[in-house]
């Protein structure tokens, strides 16, 4: 039976409507494959991206006890680096092609990496902040209509409550400290607040790829739904670290039973995304240097396994041959 | 008209793609890992379950990144790997045919069967 794409199209669209999941093999609209490869790769980047600002306190950590927590955390950002990858290769892209995306700046990742964490209480305030807005961000993508975006979403958001807890936890013991810790809390908190607003992206209205990503179920909540959502959350769990959030426009709304929150610098985000943040050039270089690093060791593997491979070949055939009669 | 649709595959080349693989063309990119297929038994008494897929450059390799990137709050206690391109699968796009023999037998279900509601232990 022939098949034209209109209707391949239709049938896509009504399996998306009616839930069910779309699996790598089936056939898909080209923008759909685009879209996901896009939007997978880049969350993958953002965690491989994600390790450096936290890397650079794992041998300045407070405690043994901090340390071994921010030691597992970022392991954990390696693994949802890494789930990542392998659902956006089944979409047709390899992992090399998008580490060369990355690498030359062709693909973005989350612009929220590029700031600086300049103290300790900075791996609070990620924890608390970046991975909260994170955590909103992906809940809902545990059910996108692609399923193995889905399934690797599943096991991320699984193993983030750990982070924003610890994270929160890590602030709480600064807010009861000394005034010097104190200070140390309310000034990552000032700091992280607003690219973390940031991190739920452009307002409605500007946010072009929004409605056909709705339609076909990749993305199910807007941005500024979620970002309301997180400024509610966040609004009411800051009386808990007796800290403010630098915001004077920050009231709770009787009549829309939310927070009312002040304006975002978008320009800020703008030249942020454009490269021009505080460490867009350091983040990248260190991960450009890792995989350079590395190229020894990706190759002394390679060599190792063939030269194994190759042993087992001969010593096999040696048998076949001694057990001739 | 007939599209010709390229597909990508959950590691399943079996039908003569080899995914994003294929298309690698410098020679750097050639040298990556080979993909592998991660199955994993959380129990003993249940089966492995796939769980996904990762690069390694041999057998060893595979299962200690596999233990390391799926299993590090005891999601399992035995795990198999296999290379992703020795995984053949069925094809989605013949799925109707494929599996309608099953569709008309309905007198393999045990509610096929209209028996008096005076019949015990069945």
């Amino acid at each position: 039976m022939e098949q034209t794409t209109n209707q391949l199209q239709e049938q896509f669209q009504q399996r998306v409507d009616e839930e069910q999941k779309i699996e790598p093999r089936d056939w898909m609209p080209e923008k759909y494959r685009q879209t996901l490869i896009r939007q997978i790769s880049q969350h993958a980047h953002s965690e491989i991206i994600g390790m450096l600002p936290e890397g650079n306190w794992i041998t300045r950590a407070p405690s043994l006890r901090r340390k071994a927590i921010l030691l597992a955390k970022v392991q954990d950002e390696a693994g949802h680096g890494l789930y990542l990858y392998s659902a956006a290769e089944t979409l047709g892209i390899s992992r090399d092609e998008m580490y060369e995306q990355l690498h030359s700046g062709k693909a973005k990742y989350s612009s929220i990496f590029n700031y600086p964490t300049l103290s300790w209480a900075d791996m609070g305030a990620i924890g608390w902040l970046v991975d909260g807005a994170a955590i909103l961000n992906q809940i809902p993508l545990c059910r996108p209509s692609f399923g193995p975006y889905a399934r690797a979403m599943v096991r991320v958001c699984k193993e983030e409550s750990f982070h924003q807890r610890q994270g929160f936890e890590c602030l709480l013991q600064l807010s009861k400290g000394s005034e010097v810790q104190r200070q140390m809390c309310q000034d990552a908190i000032n700091r992280w607040w607003w690219p973390s607003l940031m991190m739920f992206g452009p307002k409605d209205d500007e946010s072009p790829n929004s409605k056909l990503s709705m339609q076909w179920k990749i993305k199910r909540f807007t941005n500024d739904e979620l970002r309301q959502k997180f400024v509610d959350m966040i609004a009411e769990q800051i009386k808990l670290l007796g800290m403010v959030l630098p915001d004077p426009d920050l009231k709770w709304n009787e009549q829309t039973k939310h927070y009312d929150y002040g304006a975002i610098n978008w320009e800020e985000f703008k030249q942020v995304i454009q490269g021009n943040g505080p460490c867009n050039k350091e983040r990248l270089e260190a991960r450009k240097k890792a995989w350079a690093d590395g190229a020894w060791v990706r190759d002394a593997a390679t060599a190792h396994a063939a030269k194994q491979a190759n042993k087992k070949a001969k010593a096999n055939s040696l048998t076949k041959e001694t057990q001739q009669p | 008209m007939r599209l010709i649709i390229q597909k990508y595959l959950y590691g399943d080349y079996g039908d003569g793609h080899a995914g994003g693989l294929e298309k690698a063309s410098n020679q750097d990119q050639q040298k990556e890992w080979p993909l592998w297929e991660v199955f994993i038994r959380s129990k003993q008494g249940l089966d492995h379950k796939h769980a996904g897929s990762l690069h390694a450059a041999d057998a060893i390799m595979a299962l200690e990144n596999a233990r390391d990137v799926y299993t590090r709050r005891n999601e399992g206690m035995s795990i198999w790997v296999v290379e992703s391109k020795h995984i053949h699968a069925s094809d989605p796009d013949a799925a109707a045919e494929f599996f309608e023999p099953a569709n008309d037998k309905i007198y393999r279900h045990p509610s096929f069967y209209d028996l008096p509601d005076s019949l015990k232990h069945m």
